[in-house]
């Protein structure tokens, strides 16, 4: 199971500047734990002291917010897009 | 010269430089503008606010802009209303509407946030501008962008008002419509944020451009007569404005400009999207985002960043949140319109209809100062009432026809 995961622009000193990185995995918690073994450092910035995605963060599956599916335990499939994206302000 | 320190993020409290930067690197939390308040007080007096001219620049060393404004000399200082008519109605003595239906140069409160956030761009040497938008901040850049000799892009979803489209277009600027509700919009725009070199004013300058807002809350301080109100009503999409209204008071208050910052915050927002005042009404700790579905699209964000933080301060400030049907908004509309003479938007009808509402569950106090928060006009959202109302009589040009319909009305008021 590969997703592309697509990084925001403050954590591409990770992954050496590259948008998109691939990475295995079941779920999206399989997937953070999969770019920290790739990506070491990274997921301290994703995730705060209790785990959980931090809360100005926003983790797409293709289209969907994670928030409308089931949290950091929503599956993926092979070929899905996971996205990163900070929350931004209104207009 | 500013007064600008820097950013500094609200989450975790990082320091960061003054650039386009918008959320914090570490946490990605909101980054706000820092001042130095010592080096203000030791100038800004509301003698020399009083001597300016009418627009926000009037409390320019609170503003995060170093040089003159590039952009937006006009903007600002709306009318502050004693709405007697409304408050009879609502029966409550002492209700204002702060109405920025009326702002130069798009008629929405969005003509504060863009001349700060376009006289920034200039600043740091941006030649292209963007936003997403759910209709008024658009109009407002593509004005200003015009004025500034800016290019210009705005992303809009592609079923927004006619008119907010409209009054896009009409500057000549590139206008895209997406398939999809605002929430797509602003995770498009914040994909692209840093791909093309552009300014996205409510993305890579979210923090100078939220700082706008703050003029709103000086001048109802200001035309109070240099008193914070005791309660507002805000109107809530991203969440931003609530918070800078609230920046605004403490600001004046730490500057020795008012003797007291004691407001209550209230947030209003349609049942179709409460993600906000959803969670003060059930004391949830997370914002959970919704898939808004109402008619007051201005405010239609169902996954708002700065919902956290007000959440906070209105509970932190004694206020309360709650939310309106679509067809209570119209009611609230109607109901501005037909006693001070006012038609704003449907978010101003939110704002209204909510208003009652927490006074009749006795939530704001009867016989205190209440503030309503009138962001936008209703000529640009005339779909949400147009089958709402009488039809216009049609007449022949005859002096009798006249005499019928006078008739007709007088034996209607005898009924009544």
């Amino acid at each position: 199971m590969a997703v592309t995961v697509r990084v925001p622009t403050p954590l591409r000193s990770f992954t050496n500047g590259a948008e998109e990185v691939n990475i295995e995995g079941n779920t999206i918690q399989e997937v953070v734990d999969n770019l920290e073994a790739n990506h070491s450092g990274i997921k301290e910035r994703l995730c705060g002291e209790d785990g959980k995605i931090r809360r100005f963060l926003n983790v797409y599956i293709n289209d969907e917010d994670i928030r409308f599916l089931e949290n950091q335990e929503t599956p993926v499939k092979d070929g899905d897009t996971v996205s990163i994206v900070p929350a931004i302000a209104g207009g | 010269m500013g007064y600008v320190k820097g950013l500094k993020c609200r989450e975790c409290g990082r320091d960061y430089p003054k650039e386009p930067l918008h959320v914090c690197s570490f946490c990605f939390g909101p980054l706000e503008v820092s001042y130095d308040y010592d080096a203000i007080k030791a100038i800004l007096t509301r003698e020399i606010i009083e001597s300016r001219g009418p627009n926000i620049w009037r409390y320019k060393e609170l503003l995060p802009v170093d040089g003159i404004p590039h952009v937006g000399h006009h903007v600002g200082f709306t009318p502050l209303v004693k709405a007697n008519n409304l408050g009879k109605i609502l029966g409550v003595d002492k209700l204002y509407i702060k109405n920025d239906s009326v702002n130069h140069p798009t008629f929405s409160f969005k003509d504060r946030v863009v001349a700060v956030a376009l006289s920034k761009a200039h600043e740091f040497g941006f030649d292209t501008v963007s936003c997403a938008t759910t209709g008024n901040l658009g109009n407002s850049v593509a004005a200003h962008a015009v004025q500034g000799n800016f290019k210009s892009y705005i992303f809009m979803p592609a079923t927004i008002e006619q008119s907010k489209i409209i009054g896009t277009l009409i500057y000549g600027i590139n206008v895209v419509g997406v398939n999809s509700n605002y929430d797509g919009v602003n995770r498009l725009c914040s994909e692209i944020a840093d791909k093309y070199g552009w300014a996205i004013v409510n993305v890579n300058l979210r923090p100078y451009y939220a700082e706008g807002s703050k003029t709103y809350g000086y001048e109802i301080v200001e035309q109070l007569g240099w008193k914070a109100p005791q309660h507002v009503v805000v109107p809530m999409a991203g969440g931003s404005l609530i918070l800078k209204i609230q920046k605004a008071i403490n600001e004046m208050y730490k500057l020795g400009l008012i003797d007291n910052a004691k407001t209550s915050f209230y947030g209003a927002q349609a049942t179709g999207c409460s993600p906000i005042t959803g969670a003060v009404k059930e004391n949830l700790d997370a914002i959970r985002p919704v898939k808004p579905n109402t008619i007051a699209h201005s405010i239609a964000i169902g996954n708002p960043a700065d919902g956290h933080y007000s959440k906070e301060a209105i509970k932190e400030s004694g206020g309360w949140a709650d939310d309106v049907t679509d067809d209570e908004l119209v009611e609230g509309i109607k109901l501005l319109a037909e006693t001070e003479g006012i038609f704003t938007e449907t978010a101003g009808g939110v704002t209204v209809a909510t208003t009652r509402k927490l006074i009749e569950s006795g939530k704001l106090p009867r016989d205190e100062t209440i503030i309503i928060c009138v962001t936008g006009n209703g000529l640009k959202t005339q779909e949400a009432v147009i089958d709402k109302l009488n039809k216009p009589t049609i007449i022949n040009p005859d002096i009798k026809e006249v005499d019928k319909i006078v008739e007709k009305q007088k034996n209607e008021t005898a009924m009544v």
